[in-house]
């Protein structure tokens, strides 16, 4: 197991150290949309070290404190920074705590489309043949409809089979499990393609005569030297996984109230805004858009640096 | 051309089939069928009645046919939560979903591909940069965000354009169109911009990247040693050979368009389809929920089969390779 992952830090490393990091140093745009992905990642982290209090903890907030606007405007208060929610919560503590949730989400989402989606390009670009027509018909049918479509409906399903006590508690696994599931069909047809090259090289073919298992060969040889495009795959889908989210959340069949992630923010904050609190959805809204912004960003230069056309 | 189309539908045809086998498996087991439609005083007697008119108790090959052959000929099944036929929800919503599709491909294909166009014949200037920049925020904004923020502005703030349902409609038997009273027309606003602002983002992106590659390629430099004129180029050469992409593209994107209206009905409380889904979903009122997906699926395969069969009319290479490798093999 160690040799495996000690094989694809390799093949990591081989991709950081090449021409990739040097074009990086050379784009402006992507260093900025590094740092500031950066920057929200590692303060989505320490949110409980950065926030004046935990918005989770009904002790913590006081209903007098409800609806103040943002500390700039006539009738803000210096203690919340960007203003409070109608239950007295600070803004930004629930925006950093709620971009915990969303990124955690779409952190694991990512993980597990990786988890099917992988193994499934390999052996499939591997084996060939009819598995990998089947395989492939299969990831077709699901690329033919919009992945929010897919993870809507397994939400609605999971709601119809667990019964109502477990389905609040599971809300976030069942939203990592459907988001997964949509996002595979990329990194399965990524891997496969990549591996359809790899494999006519010598160095598999080398492996192949000395009689190496071919599993043996797939993930050690085949998938160390693929990991490059895998992790451009994973940058752009990680933008399009916390988006998703939050969309299952505005719709509400996505995390609940009571862990709220940017998503629910956005859907609390909607039913105050004829009451002119807009700074309850446009803060979380600005912060989701920066942060997808900022990842679509990196994703666009890389796949630019990659791509041989326009080197 | 015809072994082709018939491959095609085949295809269609299979993909249909697992669709409806989803939504059979829905309706069949998740949750019990006669809890759900009973009440809860109803007798032993009456549940048992009710099994047996719904043919729960045969075998469930026998019921998936039946299933397969009710939708065929209309009959969706019975909402639980609204006890009316689905069909019947579902075509009272059809109109406005459609319209409001319709509405946004028109936003998305009048203004994304003449952006497109001209970001891609002047790519060094300020206006283009700046498009670039704001078609990238575009991309990254997710569009229920799109909705909140127009209704703010111009619903909240401004007060000029209303922010939920369709404003007065006029029955025409079949169908209501919002099409023909101010109110309707007014309501249809900032729906159709939310809707179509994130497809209109990526045409443009997709006609620019596509003129950029067909404006390097030899036959524009020929055309230009020709002495032929910029529009004609730029129009009839470019354009035109970046068409096959973008039909693609636009084709794909109408369906996910009818998926995302989903979003955008909810945010305007639009009374479409994508509003009875989402409240199917909340209620866990599988009936609808099955249908709403046989329905989009549907949608989905006419689509991929229409612009499976644009290409063909559209690439005349695909004709001849297609021509010689079905001469070679058949």
């Amino acid at each position: 197991m160690t040799a495996i992952a000690q094989d694809l830090w390799g093949g990591i490393r081989r991709f950081l150290d090449g021409d990739i990091v040097y074009s990086f140093r050379q784009s402006k745009v992507a260093v900025i949309a590094a740092l500031v992905t950066f920057i929200m990642i590692s303060s989505a982290i320490c949110a409980p070290l950065l926030s004046t209090h935990n918005p989770f903890d009904p002790t913590t907030y006081n209903l007098i404190d409800a609806e103040y606007p943002p500390f700039w405007m006539e009738d803000g208060d210096p203690r919340f920074i960007l203003g409070t929610d109608n239950q007295g919560r600070d803004m930004l503590s629930a925006i950093l705590y709620g971009s915990r949730v969303s990124m955690a989400v779409g952190f694991f989402s990512i993980l597990f489309a990786m988890a099917v989606g992988i193994p499934i390009g390999l052996i499939s670009g591997y084996v060939g043949g009819t598995l990998d027509a089947v395989l492939m018909r299969i990831a077709d049918v699901q690329l033919s409809f919009p992945a929010i479509l897919i993870a809507l409906l397994i939400d609605g399903l999971a709601r119809g089979i667990l019964p109502g006590e477990l389905r609040e508690g599971l809300a976030i696994y069942v939203m990592i499990f459907a988001i997964g599931i949509s996002h595979w069909v990329l990194f399965a047809r990524t891997v496969r393609g990549s591996c359809m090259v790899e494999k006519n090289k010598e160095y598999v073919q080398a492996a192949r005569i000395m009689g190496r298992h071919p599993f043996f060969i797939m993930l050690r040889h085949i998938l160390p030297n693929i990991m490059g495009p895998v992790l451009v795959i994973a940058t752009i889908n990680f933008a399009l996984a916390v988006l998703t989210e939050a969309t299952l959340s505005f719709l509400g069949v996505g995390v609940p109230p009571t862990e709220p992630s940017l998503g629910t923010l956005i859907r609390i904050g909607n039913d105050f805004l004829f009451s002119g609190l807009w700074w309850i959805t446009i803060f979380p809204g600005a912060v989701l858009v920066i942060l997808t912004l900022s990842v679509n960003l990196l994703g666009d230069w890389l796949r630019d640096a990659l791509n041989p056309k326009l080197r | 051309m015809i072994a082709f189309v018939l491959r095609r539908l085949f295809q269609a045809l299979l993909v249909m089939l697992a669709v409806g086998m989803v939504a059979f498996a829905l309706f069949r087991y998740v949750g019990d069928p006669i809890e759900s439609m009973a009440a809860e005083d109803d007798t032993a007697e009456f549940r048992q009645e009710l099994a047996e008119r719904l043919g729960l108790d045969d075998p469930a090959i026998v019921q998936f046919g039946r299933y397969i052959l009710n939708c065929l000929r209309g009959d969706l099944g019975i909402s639980y939560r609204n006890k009316r036929p689905v069909a019947e929800l579902i075509a009272d919503r059809l109109p406005a979903t459609l319209e409001l599709v319709l509405c946004a491909s028109i936003v998305a294909l009048v203004i994304g591909i003449p952006l497109g166009v001209y970001t891609g014949l002047h790519r060094n200037t300020v206006t283009s940069e700046v498009l670039q920049a704001v078609s990238l925020f575009g991309i990254s904004m997710p569009t229920f965000l799109t909705g909140i923020i127009l209704i703010l502005i111009f619903s909240v703030f401004l007060n000029v354009l209303p922010s939920f349902g369709r404003g007065e409609v006029v029955d025409l038997g079949w169908w209501t169109t919002g099409f023909l009273t101010v109110s309707g027309l007014k309501a249809l606003i900032l729906p159709s911009i939310t809707l179509g602002l994130f497809q209109m983002t990526l045409l443009m992106r997709l006609v620019r990247t596509e003129m950029l590659e067909v404006l390097r390629t030899d036959y524009i430099k020929f055309a230009r040693a020709r002495g032929l004129t910029d529009r004609s180029i730029n129009f009839g050469h470019a354009l035109k050979n970046t068409l096959v992409p973008v039909i693609t593209v636009a084709g794909m994107k109408l369906g996910s368009l009818i998926a995302f209206a989903i979003i955008t009905e909810t945010v305007f409380q639009w009374p479409g389809m994508g509003f009875l889904f989402i409240q199917a979903v909340h209620n866990v009122d599988i009936p609808v929920m099955g249908a709403y997906l046989m329905m989009i699926a549907l949608i989905f395969v006419i689509i991929n089969l229409i612009v499976d069969l644009l290409y063909y009319a559209v690439d005349p290479r695909l004709r001849i390779d297609r021509a010689v490798a079905g001469g070679y093999t058949s």
